[in-house]
């Protein structure tokens, strides 16, 4: 792009950002407070953001903490995903009413859809989104209830600066950078005392015609240069990382590790992971009907490789065990996810270390597996 | 017209609450009554009539020789039974009675200890007779039992699940209390079906029901010993509503014994 649009926005004036998108028609999802998280929720304006607030996170463990500064963007991630805008976690498919003794299924308008803007979004978080486009838009069969969330949402990328412990994108190349391209608006916050601004570059044309609308002034070399230092930065800072050279091979040859023992003795099978992790996809289907059997409904809710009843076919589970549960979990991700869709299931965004009540750590676990594999007993 | 199924409510040892479940289920409650033939429901109807009932529903647990030799009776003249509710299913709170001496708590409690019968433990339905479903909690979910009623009518898989209620906790999009707050939460090792209310109200999971189709107890007392719960405390969170439920006694056994 010969004529990129990358200006320097003073953070008083980040406000206009959020009338800019009103204007628009969008309603606005992004970071806010609430029962000690930042979670995603439906914002307003500046005033709902998490200001001056960061997270702490560990293997189990999560906490806020104030920060020196009054930066608005100055957290990793929070419990929740964006997936749930668009891969809801419980939809109605259909419902279905008897006429004459036979069941018609009602054709039931979809109500208008207000388009969103969804403002924070992380790099891994970008890349968790493209790795459910080509899940589940890709192929003969997209999936229409993500698509027709999806296609009109706009997307306002966060860089980070700072890294939680938690987090390992970098290992992953999956941030902390956010390719300008992967969103209609990359933004940069730099929170230097008394100097307060955001870096805003767009991916999109409609992303531009949304930034030259601000209050602005020309982002000038050395910005630039302030700002990817200072992402590189939160990139160096991750502590954990996960090694995924011949992982793929080393899963697929450790059905019969030792080690799933050992993590099945601590793993809870609550499901936690999946469903905090922004790629799990998987659903179950369930049809309900009313005491009179005149109405039934079809809903399709998030479903978990931890639950027995989702591998249950005919005569039983086919993972009957919390082992073979786990293990499916993390061979899927890390394993043969690359097969089906040419790239790995985690994007390293450390939620399912965070929100695991039993503090599981995924690097850890495949690291357990893949320095052993071909040695036998750990 | 199709001859309507008849359904028998019964109590044993309880607080009626599950019963009761039926009762709230106010927006249902007319379909139900026009769906089905409420054949014995004292609760809430005179009619008392003789069986053989083609569902019957049974609070409460067995703590009298009378109610033992009841249930039995009940057994046999109902085609479907199903218990509701933890007293039903697991012996209720009133199995803590079950590691104490009854005896001494009749004569500290009752002005004339003879006239009280009663057995040495509070048990679950399920020692007594064949139970053909335990519908868990306490107390129950009116949805569920609703859900379960219109799924036995039209001879569908009823949609009750057996996951953890960490699932329900994360689909109404509750911060968990365990990881953001350090609480000792019962979430993940039981089973979903309050809808996880308790969390969303900033508590632990009180485990009303019961545990999940794969609690790790021994997992999840190790964790609540890394947020600083002392054995005894670890104990009393296992002897809840489902205290005598065969795993939940056993994790607090274990933590008793240390
Ligand atoms: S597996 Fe864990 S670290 Fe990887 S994307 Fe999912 S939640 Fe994030
Ligand atoms: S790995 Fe952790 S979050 Fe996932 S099922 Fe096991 S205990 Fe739950
Ligand atoms: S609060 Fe309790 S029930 Fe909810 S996710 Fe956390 S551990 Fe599970």
């Amino acid at each position: 792009m010969t004529d990129a649009i990358r200006i320097r926005i003073v953070a008083d004036q980040i406000e206009q950002l959020f009338q800019s998108l009103i204007k628009r028609d969008y309603a606005i999802f992004g970071p806010t407070v609430r029962d000690g998280a930042i979670i995603y929720d439906r914002i307003e304006d500046t005033s709902d953001l998490p200001r001056g607030v960061t997270d702490r996170q560990e293997a189990g463990k999560y906490s806020l903490a104030s920060r020196p500064d009054q930066a608005l963007f100055g957290y990793a991630i929070g419990p929740h995903s964006w997936k749930k805008y668009f891969h809801p976690a419980r939809v109605k498919l259909f419902g279905a009413s008897t006429d004459n003794g036979v069941f018609r299924i009602l054709q039931e308008p979809t109500p208008p859809r207000q388009p969103t803007a969804l403002l924070g979004v992380r790099a891994c978080e970008l890349a968790a989104i493209a790795i459910q486009d080509k899940v589940l838009l890709d192929g003969p069969y997209a999936d229409e209830i993500y698509r027709d969330r999806r296609k009109e949402a706009f997307l306002i990328a966060m860089q980070c600066t700072e890294s939680a412990d938690t987090c390992f994108c970098s290992s992953m190349g999956t941030g902390p950078a956010v390719p300008v391209v992967a969103a209609d608006i990359t933004l940069t916050e730099i929170a230097d005392n008394g100097n307060h601004w955001f870096l805003a570059e767009a991916g999109t044309p409609r992303g531009g015609e949304v930034l030259l609308e601000l209050e602005h002034q020309p982002a000038g070399e050395a910005d630039c240069l302030q700002v990817s230092t200072a992402v590189a930065a939160a990139g160096l800072q991750q502590k954990r990382r996960l090694d995924t050279t011949g992982l793929r091979e080393a899963l697929q040859d450790s059905f019969d590790h030792p080690h799933w023992d050992e993590v099945a003795k601590r793993c809870l099978d609550c499901a936690n992971c999946t469903m905090v992790c922004p790629t799990c996809f998987c659903t179950d289907i369930e049809d309900v009907s009313d005491v009179s059997g005149d109405h039934a409904e079809r809903w399709r809710r998030w479903d978990s490789c931890f639950t027995t009843s989702f591998s249950y076919i005919h005569g039983g589970s086919v993972r009957s065990s919390p082992k073979a549960r786990y293990r499916q979990w993390i061979t899927h991700k890390l394993s043969s996810w690359v097969d089906q869709f040419g790239t790995s299931g985690c994007v390293g965004c450390g939620r399912c270390i965070t929100w695991c009540p039993a503090g599981i750590d995924i690097t850890e676990e495949a690291q357990a597996i893949r320095g052993t594999v071909n040695h036998g007993n750990t | 017209m199709k001859k309507k199924p008849r359904i028998g409510v019964f109590k044993f040892a309880s607080c009626d609450g599950c019963q009761l479940s039926l009762l709230d289920a106010e927006d249902q409650l007319l379909a139900i009554a026009d769906a089905i033939e409420i054949a014995y429901f004292p609760e809430a109807s005179r009619t008392m009539a003789k069986g053989p009932y083609d569902i019957a529903l049974v609070e409460g647990s067995i703590t009298t020789h009378h109610d033992a030799q009841r249930i039995q009776e009940i057994r046999r003249q109902s085609k479907t039974l199903v218990t509701i509710g933890a007293c039903a299913t697991s012996g209720g709170i009133q199995a803590l009675r079950n590691w104490r001496d009854v005896d001494e708590f009749i004569r500290v409690v009752y002005a004339s200890p003879k006239f009280i019968s009663t057995l040495k433990l509070s048990t679950p339905i399920a020692e007594h007779v064949p139970v053909d479903f335990e519908l868990r909690g306490c107390p129950i979910n009116q949805f569920q039992l609703v859900e379960l009623i219109a799924a036995t009518l039209a001879g569908r898989r009823h949609n009750v699940p057996t996951y953890s209620v960490c699932i329900e906790c994360k689909t109404r999009e509750t911060v968990c209390v365990a990881v953001a707050r350090g609480m000792a939460c019962l979430g993940p090792v039981t089973q979903a079906g309050c809808g996880a209310v308790c969390p969303a109200f900033d508590r632990g999971c009180y485990g009303c029901y019961g545990p999940m189709d794969s609690a790790n107890t021994a997992s999840i007392t190790k964790q609540f010993r890394i947020l600083g719960q002392s054995d005894q405390q670890i104990a009393r969170a296992f002897r809840g509503f489902n205290a005598w439920d065969w795993q939940f006694r056993k994790a607090s056994e274990e933590c008793e014994h240390k």
